[in-house]
C-alpha cells in the first residue's frame, strides 16, 4: 500500500501538523510518499526527507503553486494520481492531510474533482479502510469503513505524535507543477504574529472566556501565560468580546487542542468549546458557578473569580519557580 | 443557497442505545447555523443591490420544507426542495447541486463551512471542485466588485484575503454575520410562500453511500472532578503530575 501525505509548508519548514499526519500515513501501513509543493521549495521538500517513515518525497515548484491556493494544488493531485491509475505504477491507496485550514480546504476539493468520498477529522484509524471520527461536536464518535478504492482522510493533527528525523533521508523526485489558475488571487497572506508557542502544539494552554471579564484581565492572563511558556486560547464569546484575535479561538469551528494542561478561566464550557479541548491530558477549570458544564469536563476545579485567581497564581508561581530545586 | 436542517446545535446530543447513530428523537431541529450565516449574508447582499436573486435550496425529506420556510421568512426570493429519502453523504450533495448549479446559473453558491452534525465540512469544496469553479472557504468577510469578490478568510494562522472571479462558491464561518431575528409578519408570509419541489433522481445522479457507519459510541470521559479550595492546592496538584516548568 502506498500513501500519499500532502504536505503544508511555506517553502522552508514544514508544518508540525503535516509532521503528524506522517504519523497517522504510518499507521495506515505501508509506503508513505509526501508530496511538497511550492515556488522555491527545495529545502521543505528535504526537510520532509529526513522524517522517519518518509519514502520518497514528491517536490513539484512553480509559480503556479507560490499561493498555496486549493485549485491548482488539487489539480495537481487529481492528475498526478489519475496518471497513476494509467500507468499502472505504484498508485495511491490513501491520501492524508491534516484536518487544520489547511488540509479541511484542500483535500474535499480533491476528492470533489476525483468523485471520491472522503473521511474528515479521523481520531483513530482501525484498520486500512476503517476510521473513527467525531460527529456532533464531540458528542458522540462515529467508526466509519470507507469504500472507495482510494481512501481520503483529513486527520485530527493533535491525536498523532510528529514523526521525528530519523537520521536518513528519502529520495526527492521532482514532478511538474500545474499550470496558474488564474480565477483565485492572494491578496494578503495571514501571518501568526505572536512568539508565543502554538496553541495546536503548545504543553500548556491557558484560556478565557467570557468570565474573564475585560482586556486587562486578558494582560495578567498573558503575563501567566508567559511565566509558564503557555500558549494562550479563548472561547467564541472572548474573541467576539475582542479580547483575542480570532484565531485563537478554542473550540469545534475553531482551533482544537490537547496539550498536557489546559487551564479554562471564566469559561462556562458550551459543547463547541468542549469539543476542541477534550483530548487534552489535564484540564483545570476556574470558574465563579460549580454548576458550570466545565466543572464536569475538568479533572480540577476551583469555584473563584477567574481574574482573582490570576492574580493568585502570578504571585504564587514566583514564589513556586524560587522554591524549585 | 444550500441549507441543511440539523439538529439545534445548543442541544447536547446524545448516543441511541442500539449503538447504530445518534438519538434525535424529541430533538429540536433547526437550520444549520452556518447556512443560517450565510441565507443571512445572501439577503443582505440582496438589500446592498449586490445581488438580484436568492434562491434557497435544501436537499431531503418533507421536513426540509420548515427549514426552507425559515429561509423564505429571512427573505430569500425562492425557494427549492430536492426530495430525497436517502441518507446523503457530503459527495452526493455536491453531485445533486452540480447539475442544479448548471441549470440555474447563479454568480455565487453561498453556504456554511459545515453542517453541524457531522462536522464534515466537505460540500462547498467538493461542489466547486464538481463545477470548476473558485472557492473561498471560511469565509469572515465578502466585498463584491465588478464581478469579483474580496474574501476574507479565517484561517488557521488568522485572517487571509483572497480575491474570487464569479460564479464561485463561497462557505461561511461564523463571523461573516450575526443573523437576526425574522419578523412576525414575515414569517407569516413564508407560510404561505411556495415551494417548488423537484426529486433528486430527475437531477440524474447516482447516490448509493460509500462510507458505512460501524458503530456510534460515547466518547470516553473520564474526567476526575477534583475539587480544589485554592490556588495554593491547585499548584500542588497539577505539580504531583509533573504539569508546571
Amino acid at each position: 500500500m502506498t500513501v500519499l501525505v500532502i504536505a503544508e509548508h511555506d517553502n522552508s519548514v514544514v508544518a508540525d501538523a503535516t509532521l503528524r499526519a506522517v504519523t497517522a500515513a504510518e499507521q495506515l501501513g505501508g509506503d508513505v510518499t509526501v508530496l511538497v509543493a511550492g515556488q522555491v521549495c527545495a529545502d521543505a521538500a528535504n526537510a520532509a526527507a529526513r522524517r522517519s517513515g518518509v519514502n520518497q518525497v514528491l517536490c513539484a515548484d512553480g509559480p503556479s503553486l507560490g499561493a498555496f491556493l486549493a485549485e491548482p494544488l488539487a489539480e495537481l493531485v487529481a492528475a498526478m494520481v489519475a496518471g497513476h491509475l494509467q500507468s499502472r505504477t505504484a498508485t495511491f491507496e490513501a491520501i492524508i492531510c491534516a484536518a487544520n485550514s489547511f488540509g479541511k480546504n484542500l483535500l474535499p476539493r480533491i476528492a470533489g474533482l476525483m468523485d471520491l468520498a472522503m473521511v474528515s477529522d479521523v481520531i483513530a484509524i482501525k484498520s486500512a479502510n476503517t476510521f473513527v471520527r467525531p460527529i456532533y461536536a464531540g458528542n458522540a464518535e462515529a467508526t466509519v469503513e470507507c469504500m472507495e478504492p482510494i481512501k481520503l482522510i483529513s486527520v485530527r493533527p493533535t491525536v498523532f505524535d510528529p514523526a521525528p528525523e530519523d537520521g536518513g533521508a528519502a529520495e526527492v523526485v521532482p514532478i511538474d507543477a500545474p499550470p496558474h489558475w488564474t480565477r483565485t488571487r492572494l491578496v494578503q497572506r495571514a501571518e501568526q504574529g505572536s512568539a508565543r508557542p502554538d496553541l495546536s502544539s503548545a504543553k500548556i494552554v491557558l484560556s478565557g472566556g467570557r468570565g474573564m471579564q475585560s482586556k486587562e484581565n486578558f494582560v495578567i492572563l498573558d503575563r501567566v501565560a508567559n511565566r509558564l511558556e503557555a500558549a494562550v486560547g479563548g472561547t467564541r464569546a472572548a474573541v467576539d468580546a475582542g479580547f483575542l484575535p480570532n484565531e485563537v479561538q478554542v473550540g469545534q469551528t475553531g482551533k482544537v487542542v490537547a496539550p498536557d494542561l489546559y487551564m479554562a478561566f471564566g469559561i462556562s464550557g458550551a459543547i463547541q468549546h468542549l469539543a476542541g479541548i477534550k483530548d487534552s491530558k489535564v484540564i483545570v477549570a476556574i470558574n465563579t458557578d460549580e454548576n458550570a458544564p466545565i466543572m464536569a469536563a475538568a479533572d480540577y476545579c476551583l469555584v473563584a473569580d477567574a481574574a482573582a485567581v490570576l492574580v493568585d497564581l502570578e504571585a504564587a508561581l514566583g514564589e513556586f519557580g524560587r522554591n524549585d530545586p | 443557497m444550500p441549507v441543511k436542517r440539523v439538529a439545534d446545535p445548543n442541544v447536547r446530543i446524545g448516543v441511541a442505545a442500539v449503538g447504530s447513530g445518534v438519538d434525535l428523537t424529541n430533538v429540536r431541529m433547526a437550520m444549520n447555523p452556518f447556512d443560517e450565516i450565510a441565507v443571512e449574508e445572501a439577503v443582505r447582499m440582496r438589500e446592498s443591490g449586490t445581488a438580484t436573486q436568492v434562491i434557497a435550496v435544501s436537499i431531503g425529506g418533507p421536513k426540509c420544507v420548515d427549514t426552507l420556510r425559515s429561509a423564505l421568512a429571512t427573505g430569500v426570493d425562492r425557494a427549492l426542495h430536492i426530495t430525497t429519502d436517502a441518507d446523503l453523504e457530503p459527495l452526493a450533495v455536491a453531485s445533486i447541486l452540480t447539475p442544479l448549479a448548471n441549470e440555474l446559473a447563479p454568480d455565487l453558491i453561498l453556504m456554511g463551512k459545515q453542517a453541524v452534525d457531522g462536522d464534515n465540512g466537505q460540500t462547498g469544496q467538493m461542489l466547486a471542485a464538481k463545477l470548476g469553479w473558485p472557492q473561498a472557504t471560511f469565509a469572515s468577510k465578502i466585498e463584491a466588485s465588478d464581478g469579483i469578490l474580496t474574501v476574507t478568510r479565517e484561517v488557521d494562522q488568522g485572517l487571509e484575503t483572497i480575491e474570487v472571479d464569479l460564479p464561485c462558491v463561497v462557505t461561511a464561518d461564523l463571523r461573516l454575520n450575526t443573523p437576526g431575528f425574522a419578523a412576525i409578519s414575515a414569517i407569516l408570509k413564508a407560510k404561505k410562500a411556495p415551494i417548488e419541489e423537484r426529486a433528486a433522481e430527475d437531477l440524474g445522479m447516482q447516490l448509493s453511500p460509500r462510507l458505512r457507519t460501524l458503530v456510534v459510541g460515547e466518547p470516553p470521559q473520564d474526567r476526575a472532578n477534583i475539587k480544589v479550595a485554592s490556588v495554593r492546592e491547585l499548584l500542588e496538584a497539577l505539580a504531583t503530575h509533573g504539569l508546571l516548568p
